[in-house]
């Protein structure tokens, strides 16, 4: 099993409409990959049903190297498997400062018991200090998140995701509402994390992708529509099509 | 940042220090200890309203703080009272009964006795046997137990099915709601082995206590009243200060978002649903002795939306704030339906506020939603002069149970 | 008022006949003044044992006035003057008498009361008039008083009626009435017939009837009573069943007590008397030589009574052993009054075909009586379905706006006192009244609250209260009346088992009514267009020129109109109090929460579900109306463990989780 996950002839419909159909998806376990394709292509339906939010209709997803289904698992216990999602919209804990969203995110025991009486060691919060400084926020530590830019909340999303110390990122569309020189860390980041973990990042733009460098994945229609190097997908007639139009 | 509990929570140690001096302060001037200034009644009535401050602070950790609006709260606060009310007149009757059979040429049996308080205390509905549910009413320790066992149970047992198949919102509420209907409707029947609506009665005479005038006995209630409000608060803002807090506020704001997190909202829903029951059940165990009297119809539905309405008016999110809305509506409600509020002459109408009241009260609840949604606990904010965050009317969340953006602060 | 006017038109008639008569023997006596002076003695003496020949005398004379001299002497009109010894019908003109020939039905003249002896005739002899009577009044030529006879037959029979009443079908020219002659006879039958086999056969008979009055006979039949023998009961007894003591139907001291009831066995000593034995026995702080104090021991009571016992001061006592004995030595059985087994058994056999019969027709009664109630919670739900189904607004307030309708259909019916009229007018008007206080409250309160459910609930709740406390300071505590009209007031009875009353059949009506309206306007119209746009994305349904916050406000005040016309409805079989709405509140959320919320069919379906799970688990548990509330809410919170989003869910990316 040298997949990190395998993802094998899924289908979903939402009354009849075939969100997706007949997927098959695999990745290693440090391996970047870029998901692109047009509205509806199924590009949040596939990680929705990775993290466990959709359930399919047919298909297997395995998972790590016992080949594990995460068909059987809840949200959470697939994120605890080491699954860390960031959404389009930044979804951040607007009533609570940068450091509790962070704090929250660390990789420690998630069961409520455990919690309860956990207080932060000092080597947490120096992980914490020292994911602030890499995301640009060590100066606003102590500030409730909701105050924060829009940018910032996409930076505060990428630490929690980093503080998860996943397996796997999906990271959905990074890029937004970034300068382009946050575009260029936000490259950063991501190429470092694939180095030791699998990243999968859904993008439309081609430019973020382009720099990141890494296989590409194009969806049409709820299924692979090509799979290789962006030079090579980018000149396939049948992307030309779907991205143009017929 | 990693100071002292109490150092991160000035509000606690403000709070006990005002909850001890108003204690001392009414017992300085009770009828029982103290000049006499204030009646057993009006202490009897002080020391209800810290248990119901006890309950609204459990309400504010399940609603305000994880955004689960339960309607079923005060269903666990009155199981907690028929638990120690079973004990309280189990044995004031059984005192009774050995007392008058003592003067018998012959000394009753164990099955005497039992009978003879059977026939006392189930009389009333026709019955003289026992039921099963009071097979320990003649221990303390077990039904002091079951003061937190019973609604902890039932709460483990509801939040379990209830939780597990992700009913949120006002979805939650209403079964919570009907979860209370179910109960008092049961406990309305006569065969519930509760006294069905007469309910359990005497409970303000503590056994073996007849020399102890009820001015003394009320002091003594009031200060455990008030010792379990403050032990309750402290709990509560210990468990809402760390990162449990920060699990259940996001709970609260955005419920998806915890769980791909790693975090089972389902346990911690759970965890918190049956403490905060819990905390209810004291809180009832406390009040019911100062009522005298304990019947299904204060379990009914509505006295949980009241709770509800307390800790809005007080304003949510903060435990002080259900302290205030507890206390503040409590008082100010059985001042005007009390018949002390004097009439207000129209020339053409009388407004009677026996009448009236609840209409008033009714619309502050409209108000406060609409107006002040941080409740009373808002002026505290004037003083500490902090203010709402401008978001151009974006809440702080997308789930229903969110702060809004009038109840957050910058 | 019917009965008396063809007693009249009777009499008139009997005049006339006996005017004819009259022309026959106007000298002399009329024949039947020569029966009743051959019975004159028997007559006068009035003796139930003996009256007997009189009476067979008239009644066999084949006279035409025979039943009115019947009737005269039943109703105490017939006298004897004290001159002759004749018999006349007397009717009393002041302190005067006028007298009327039997036979000739003409005035004789008068006497005062001196000269005329009243035939008082006692209930025994007047129940023995009445029998014979029944003969005529079954021959009767008029039907209605036939019919009367046959009423009177049905209600208070006896064996001496059965003959009489199989003389009287084949002559009946009315099918209805013969019909109902046969079916009284199969009954007398079996209750009266003397031979055993005419009985077997007309209980098979009717034992696929469902009548009451076929039950009401044959479980006489079947009645038991438990009865002891001392030994083998002797032969010749129809037994039922032999019951062993210390089973279910007869424990052990219920048993024993039967024993000492009849003798058979001395009394128990109990507990109580025991301990009053021991009480009167105390000497020297001791009973039986046990010290007082170890009297709380039951054990050392025991001992103490067997002392005594021993000393002859007190009863025996008497151990189990010997209460077992006794019970051993008796038998116990359940014996049928009826002494035929075959009777019994046939008894037996056809109640429980009956009974299998009722069961059947009882399932289709609670089935009609589900339905019912199933159409009342969708009445009250279906504005719901609106407001908080299609909008997402949870209205606390729902209830008391289906109380202002409730109230409405009142002070309408104070003002137009026809009630047919205040019906028509009550409906329209509850619905413009609470359809304003939708559209009020819309616009006041839950415009800024919407996406907050949980503060519209608080909000609402609020109003909902007011609302409540305010109908109890206008119009009082006391329930008000909300009347039907007459024509709504009958029931529609298919047999002895089934039957529905039409105000019920009008509100499952009503509420199929509602359904097409519901239909009608969110599939067919442009304000149900636009609700749907609407809900399903407001900023779009904006930019193509829709106005949500009108949609909203008329949306919402449809949906509370709706209520206040359920209330009417409720109103009229419920009493009108300002708790009316919240009795039916929590149903109401729960028939939308369980049918599936935003479909209304989904919603039908809930309300049928949970109307046809009360009636059910009422039907189960039928003393306990509270119990039945409190398993159907539990069963409805486990049954949305299975289907959390109701009956009908909307699946998918619509549902928006």
């Amino acid at each position: 099993m040298s997949a990190l996950l395998e993802v094998s002839g899924v289908s979903v419909s939402f009354d009849g409409f075939k969100a997706i159909n007949n997927l098959s998806f695999e990745i290693g376990a440090a391996e970047m990959r870029a998901i692109i394709g047009p509205n509806g292509a199924g590009k949040t339906t596939f990680m929705d049903i990775v993290t466990g939010k959709t359930k399919p209709d047919t298909g297997r997803v395995l998972w790590g190297e016992f080949g594990r289904s995460l068909l059987a698992m809840s949200e959470a216990q697939i994120a605890r498997e080491g699954i860390g999602r960031k959404f389009q919209k930044p979804t951040v804990f607007e009533d609570q400062s940068v450091q509790e969203n962070l704090l929250m995110a660390l990789k420690k025991d998630r069961g409520p018991f455990a919690v309860l009486f956990w207080r932060p060691s000092s080597a947490d919060l120096d992980r914490v200090a020292a994911l602030a400084r890499e995301i640009g926020l060590a100066d606003h530590l102590g500030r409730k998140s909701g105050k924060l830019s829009h940018g910032q909340k996409q930076w505060l999303e990428i630490g929690m995701l980093l503080a998860q110390e996943p397996r796997l990122l999906l990271v959905d569309e990074p890029a937004v509402g970034m300068t382009p020189a946050e575009r260029e860390h936000t490259t950063a980041i991501l190429v470092e994390a694939a180095k030791t973990r699998a990243v999968v990042v859904v993008e439309h733009d081609m430019e973020f992708i382009r720099r990141l460098d890494c296989r590409v994945t194009v969806l049409h229609e709820g299924s692979v529509l090509a799979e290789g190097s962006l030079e090579r997908v980018t000149a396939n007639q049948q992307v030309i099509d779907v991205y143009l139009g017929r | 940042m990693r100071n002292s509990f109490v150092a991160r929570n000035p509000s606690v140690l403000i709070f006990l220090a005002i909850l001890a001096l108003f204690t001392l302060a009414i017992t300085v001037l009770s009828e029982g200890v103290g000049l006499g200034l204030v009646s057993t009644s009006f202490v009897k009535t002080l020391g209800k309203t810290l248990c119901l401050a006890l309950i609204a602070v459990a309400m504010d950790l399940v609603w305000g703080y994880a955004g689960i609006l339960s309607l079923g709260h005060f269903a666990f606060f009155g199981l907690g009272g028929y638990m120690i009310g079973m004990w309280l007149m189990y044995e004031r009757t059984r005192q009774i009964v050995v007392d008058s059979l003592a003067n018998a040429p012959i000394p009753p049996t164990p099955q005497e006795i039992s009978d003879a308080i059977g026939s006392q205390i189930f009389g009333v509905v026709g019955g003289s046997d026992f039921p099963v549910i009071w097979s320990f009413a003649h221990s303390l320790t077990i039904q002091l137990i079951l003061v937190v066992a019973v609604p902890g149970l039932l709460a483990l047992v509801f939040g379990w099915l209830a939780f597990r198949s992700r009913v949120t919102g006002v979805y939650l509420s209403i079964l919570t709601q009907a979860m209370t209907l179910a109960l008092s409707l049961y406990l309305f029947q006569n065969d519930s082995g509760l006294r069905g609506n007469n309910g359990l009665s005497g409970l303000q005479n503590l056994p073996h206590l007849d020399d102890v005038p009820q001015s003394i006995v009320s002091i003594w209630f009031f200060w455990a009243s008030a010792l379990a409000l403050a032990l309750g608060y402290l709990l509560a803002a210990w468990v809402v200060s760390g990162k449990f807090g920060s699990v259940i506020r996001g709970i609260r704001d955005n419920e998806a978002r915890v769980r791909f997190l790693g975090y089972s909202v389902e346990a911690y829903k759970l965890a918190l649903f049956t403490l905060t029951a819990m905390i209810a059940g004291i809180a009832g165990a406390l009040y019911y002795p100062q009522a005298g009297i304990i019947n299904p119809a204060e379990i009914a539905p509505i006295a949980s939306i009241y709770l509800a309405a307390w800790v809005a008016i007080g304003g949510r999110g903060r435990l002080y704030g259900a302290v205030i809305g507890a206390g503040f509506v409590s008082l100010v409600s059985s001042w005007f339906t009390g018949g002390q509020a004097p009439d207000v002459h129209l020339g053409f109408y009388t407004i009677r506020w026996v009448d009236w009241w609840t209409i008033l009260l009714g619309l502050s609840f409209v108000a406060v939603t609409l107006f002040a949604p941080k409740g009373i606990g808002g002026l505290v904010d004037l003083w500490t002069d902090r203010r709402a965050p401008d978001r151009h009317g974006a809440d702080l969340g997308p789930d229903m149970g969110s702060l809004r953006e009038r109840e957050a602060e910058r | 008022m019917r009965g008396i006017m063809l007693k009249r038109f009777f009499l008139v008639l009997l005049a006339a006949i006996s005017l004819a008569a009259a022309a026959r023997a106007q000298d002399g006596i009329g024949p039947m003044q020569a029966i009743l002076q051959e019975q004159a003695e028997v007559i006068v003496k009035s003796s139930r044992t003996s009256i007997g020949p009189a009476i067979d005398a008239v009644a066999a004379s084949g006279l035409p006035q025979a039943q009115g001299v019947l009737e005269a002497w039943q109703a105490k009109d017939m006298w004897q003057r004290q001159a002759d010894g004749l018999f006349f019908r007397a009717t009393q003109d002041g302190d005067r008498y006028l007298l009327t020939d039997f036979d000739t039905g003409a005035p004789v003249g008068e006497a005062g009361k001196a000269d005329l002896r009243q035939i008082k005739p006692n209930s025994g002899v007047r129940a023995l008039l009445g029998t014979a009577l029944v003969r005529f009044q079954l021959l009767d030529p008029d039907p209605a008083r036939r019919a009367d006879a046959l009423t009177s037959l049905e209600r208070d029979a006896n064996a001496d009626l059965l003959a009489p009443l199989r003389a009287a079908i084949d002559p009946e020219p009315d099918a209805g009435l013969k019909a109902r002659k046969q079916r009284l006879e199969r009954l007398l039958t079996i209750s009266y017939d003397p031979d055993q086999a005419a009985r077997i056969a007309a209980i098979d008979a009717m034992s696929g009837d469902l009548g009451v009055d076929v039950r009401a006979v044959l479980n006489p039949l079947v009645a038991t009573t438990l009865r002891v023998f001392p030994g083998t009961p002797p032969e010749g007894l129809n037994i039922a069943k032999r019951l062993r003591p210390g089973s279910a139907d007869l424990p052990r001291e219920a048993a024993y007590d039967m024993l000492v009831q009849a003798d058979l066995a001395p009394p128990r000593v109990s507990p109580a008397a025991l301990r009053d034995a021991l009480a009167a026995h105390i000497r020297n702080g001791a009973v039986g030589g046990v010290p007082v104090a170890q009297l709380s021991d039951p054990d050392r009571r025991t001992v103490a009574y067997t002392a005594l016992a021993a000393a002859g001061l007190v009863p025996p006592y008497l151990t189990e052993d010997q209460i077992d004995a006794a019970l051993e030595a008796h038998v116990f059985a359940m014996l049928y009054a009826e002494p035929s087994s075959a009777v019994t058994d046939a008894a037996n056999a056809a109640l429980t075909n009956i009974s299998m019969k009722v069961g059947l027709n009882q399932a289709l009664d609670l089935g009609l009586d589900a339905l019912s109630l199933g159409s009342i919670y969708f009445l009250a739900a279906i504005g719901l379905a609106i407001t908080f189904g299609v909008m997402g607004v949870i209205n606390m307030a729902h209830g008391e706006f289906i109380m202002m309708g409730a109230y409405t259909g009142y002070v309408v019916q104070q003002v137009i006192p026809n009630h047919t009229v205040s019906i028509i007018v009550a409906i329209p008007l509850a619905f413009a009244v609470t359809f304003a206080a939708g559209v009020a409250m819309e616009r006041l309160v839950i415009r800024w609250l919407y996406n907050r459910p949980l503060e519209t609930l608080l909000a609402t709740f609020g109003i909902s209260i007011a609302l409540q406390q305010l109908a109890k300071n206008i119009f009082g505590t006391q329930a008000r009346p909300l009347t039907s009209p007459d024509w709504l007031g009958g029931a529609w009875v298919l047999n002895d088992v089934v039957s529905i009353s039409y105000i019920r059949i009008a509100i499952f009506v009503l509420a199929l009514i509602f359904l097409a309206l519901f239909l009608f306007i969110m599939k067919r119209t442009r304000l149900g267009l636009e609700t749907r746009a609407v809900t399903q994305n407001p900023g779009m349904a904006a930019a193509m020129g829709i106005n949500p916050g009108r949609v909203n406000m008329l949306t919402f005040g449809l949906g509370s109109g709706i209520a206040g016309i359920a209330g009417v409805a409720i109103g009229l079989f419920a009493k009108v109090t300002s708790e009316l709405g919240s009795d039916y509140i929590v149903q109401s959320f729960m028939t939308v929460v369980v049918g599936g919320v935003g479909n209304i069919w989904g919603t039908l379906l809930g309300a049928l579900m949970i109307g046809s799970l009360q009636k059910g688990i009422e039907f189960l548990n039928p003393s306990n109306t509270l119990a039945a509330q409190t398993y159907m809410i539990i069963f409805i919170i486990i049954f949305i463990q299975f289907r959390p989003r109701g009956i009908i869910a909307l699946r998918g990316r619509a549902a928006g989780d």
